[in-house]
């Protein structure tokens, strides 16, 4: 998410395959360098309920996860 | 006759000098006074980009929060998000206090506060007592149910994220929270409204005490109106109570 654009795709590809693995790793020390945050929306396989989990370090993505979702950290308004 | 020539002659001048600056100035280098309009021309934004940026950020969103919270912004405006037990606001008290004690209650006591303590009613500048504190912690909220949840949010798009008690509808607090481009400050652009929505409902439920301790606690009323908030909580409570229990318009 990016203020006054919403939405910007950074990158996609296949985590198992080795050079878009190193693309997506690339782009996520990139995004966290810069100051984002990341978060990766999950969902409960036993209630079905959806929630977030903030990620700091590529390895804490979740396997099965879709997509990372990189938004401006928070600061006091 | 000589009134008339004096006339003239300062209509002359009025006329004759300003094609003289000009002149003067373009022979110097300096940008004419007009050169300014063009380059602003330059930076008006896309009168659609705006648009298209808050379609794309409803759907992100849609696609994120579940069906039931959908449905709320969409038809209300706003999401509630329920409270865990572990990181409850704490209601500020004076200003200086109100970090500190969010931080003790994070950071160094993590237990919930007494209900008793939380309905304790406070005097503003006298603070609150802050009672004893349960000897067993109670059992964590069930994950779908915002009223048996000791607390809520309300995520308004652009406004403080506003804590408050879902059974009494008592107003505890404003977290102050923005989520600011810093690589691009100077043009102070922002997130889409459904987009802001999203980031706080990722960071509350991503890491609720991080978005609390970064915030700017203040008491209900700052920027948020106490009278709407409460309209809005009864526009909740009429809503929940129409809607099916199983939501079939989340589309």
């Amino acid at each position: 998410m990016k203020p006054g654009h919403g939405e910007v795709l950074l990158t996609e590809g296949d985590p198992s395959l080795r050079e878009d693995e190193e693309r997506l790793v690339e782009a996520f020390r990139r995004e966290l360098d810069g100051g984002m945050w990341a978060a990766v929306p999950v969902e409960d396989p036993e209630t079905g309920r959806r929630d977030a989990r903030m990620v700091q370090d590529y390895g804490q993505i979740p396997p099965e996860a879709e997509r990372v979702i990189f938004f401006p950290r928070a600061a006091g308004g | 006759m000589l009134l008339v020539v004096l006339a003239l002659v300062l209509l002359a001048g009025a006329l004759v000098v300003p094609a003289a600056l000009e002149s003067m100035r373009a022979r110097r280098g300096a940008p004419p006074a007009r050169a300014g309009r063009p380059q602003e021309r330059l930076t008006l934004t896309d009168p659609g980009r705006e648009r298209r940026a808050e379609q794309r950020a409803r759907e992100l969103l849609r696609s994120c929060v579940n069906d039931e919270e959908w449905s709320m912004y969409r038809d209300l405006g706003f999401i509630r998000v329920q409270g865990r037990p572990m990181t409850r606001p704490v209601e500020p008290l004076e200003d200086g206090t109100a970090e500190a004690l969010a931080d003790r209650a994070a950071e160094e006591d993590p237990r919930p506060f007494d209900i008793e303590e939380i309905q304790t009613p406070t005097r503003p500048g006298h603070g609150a007592r802050r009672g004893r504190r349960p000897a067993e912690p109670p059992s964590p909220a069930p994950a779908d149910s915002a009223r048996s949840s000791a607390y809520a949010y309300l995520l308004y798009p652009h406004k403080p994220v506003l804590a408050y008690e879902p059974e009494t509808h008592r107003l505890l607090s404003e977290y102050c929270v923005e989520f600011p481009d810093l690589s691009d400050a100077v043009t102070g652009s922002r997130l889409p409204d459904s987009d802001d929505v999203l980031a706080k409902w990722m960071a509350l439920t991503g890491d609720e005490a991080r978005l609390l301790r970064d915030a700017n606690m203040h008491l209900p009323g700052r920027q948020l109106d106490p009278g709407r908030v409460r309209r809005d909580l009864w526009r909740l409570g009429e809503w929940e109570r129409r809607r099916p229990s199983a939501d079939s318009s989340s589309q």
